[in-house]
């Protein structure tokens, strides 16, 4: 089964979107490395709006998440509300 | 020939965060800014005076409360705003508010205003600028003579948020009119009877001396009733459907800053009531009886906005009221 991922740089603004990510995701899993936090999961990854405005207890704009983002790997399906990687057409 | 062979080499932090801020997350993991900025900063102990003009209490003291917390640092502020976020987050809400002015002064949407709806706005909303100075003073005191950083920054941010709506209040009214508009506005709220009644209770409100009571009196129960009755129920639904949408835009920060503090409102109220029977049963009793009072004093605000349908509009805010406190688990 082939991992989708992603990775964004390890600071206070992608911390809540790393913590959403992996309590949305139980497969996912989160390498720390040096400045970066990537993070894997088979076949699909899901960022909900909703699950990073619970973290940080006000409105989020799925776009700023951008700010932070480094690479990631999968097939994007991205609304206003979610972001979705996967290796589905 | 040599070569530089560059190799990436992690570091690994001996901690990840303060000692005092690893006993209140449970052990030393990374905390966040506002964990590091909020947690373990209240001071408590080696006070050398008691303040001198109440000497039954030291300087920070929790029993100024009678609402008991084994830990006041439970009080948390779901928004996590510590200065860095509640600044960028209040200079975005400025900007929003600038392009709002911009907008309507390059159309000069308030000379088209009509007569009548510009004259209601100015007497409804002018002596609220006093209402919110009030606010701003209750919070300083909360943020003076509560307990626990947790509770006690995000009342200095909620009373400069007070402090905002009154000078955004005061914009509204340079804009609308003459500099004498402030003046007449103070006049109704200083004589009319119709705004004594609230003039009292807010008056009332400033000499209470329990940090916890004014937090309810104020923060949930005044303007829980307040800001849905100006904002919602005269502004959004009975002057904009009459010409009135310019006015609107430029209080568009009022309500929004309402629904985004209501948060922490509730989650302090529900938090502090959930840890003794004793603390619900006096959080539920000054919720009653200060949205009691709080009624009582806007009845005739309601009327002097809205007519005859003031009451219906202000029943239905406190119906909203009633269940925000019952989800914020208080007794019905």
């Amino acid at each position: 089964m082939s991992n989708v991922f992603i990775a964004f740089q390890a600071n206070e603004e992608s911390r809540p979107i790393v913590d959403a990510i992996l309590a949305d995701n139980p497969q996912a899993t989160a390498v720390h490395s040096p400045g970066l936090v990537k993070i894997d999961c088979p076949q699909r990854l899901v960022i909900k709006r909703e699950s990073i405005e619970e973290q940080i207890g006000r409105s989020f704009d799925l776009q700023q998440l951008h700010i932070n983002l480094v690479t990631l790997s999968g097939n994007i399906d991205e609304d206003d509300d979610q972001l979705t990687l996967s290796w589905t057409h | 020939m040599t070569t530089i062979d560059l190799q990436q080499r992690e570091i690994k932090p001996l901690r990840n965060t303060f000692d005092h801020v690893a006993r209140l997350i449970g052990g030393d993991k990374p905390a966040s800014r506002y964990q590091e900025a909020t947690l373990g900063a209240q001071p408590t102990a080696n006070f050398h005076y008691r303040p001198t003009w109440e000497p039954q209490y030291e300087l920070f003291d929790a029993s100024r409360s009678a609402i008991k917390l084994a830990d006041w640092y439970v009080l948390r502020d779901p928004r996590q705003y510590y200065y860095a976020t509640w600044t960028m987050a209040r200079s975005r809400q400025q900007e929003a508010v600038e392009t709002n002015y911009q907008f309507v002064d390059s159309r000069k949407l308030l000379g088209k205003l009509p007569d009548d709806v510009r004259a209601h706005a100015c007497q409804v909303l002018m002596p609220l600028r006093h209402v919110a100075w009030a606010g701003n003073m209750n919070n300083c005191f909360i943020a003076a003579y509560g307990y626990g950083t947790a509770l006690t920054a995000a009342a200095t941010f909620h009373s400069m948020d007070h402090l905002g709506v009154a000078q955004y209040l005061t914009r509204l009214g340079l804009a609308l009119d003459e500099p004498g508009v402030l003046e007449a506005g103070k006049n109704d709220w200083l004589s009319d009877p119709r705004w004594q009644v609230l003039r009292r209770h807010v008056e009332d409100m400033l000499v209470l001396k329990d940090p916890m009571e004014i937090f309810v009196a104020q923060n949930l129960a005044l303007d829980g009733l307040l800001y849905p009755l100006i904002y919602g129920a005269f502004i959004d639904d009975h002057l904009a459907t009459r010409g009135g949408t310019s006015i609107a835009l430029l209080t568009g920060f009022m309500p929004e800053w309402h629904d985004e503090s209501a948060r922490w409102v509730d989650a302090v109220t529900k938090t502090a009531a959930a840890e003794s029977p004793e603390n619900k049963a006096l959080i539920t009793g000054w919720a009653k009886a200060w949205g009691n009072r709080a009624m009582a004093a806007l009845t005739p605000v309601a009327e002097i906005a809205l007519g005859s349908a003031g009451q219906a509009a202000l029943a239905a805010v406190r119906a909203d009221y009633n269940a925000r406190c019952k989800k914020a688990g208080l007794e019905a």
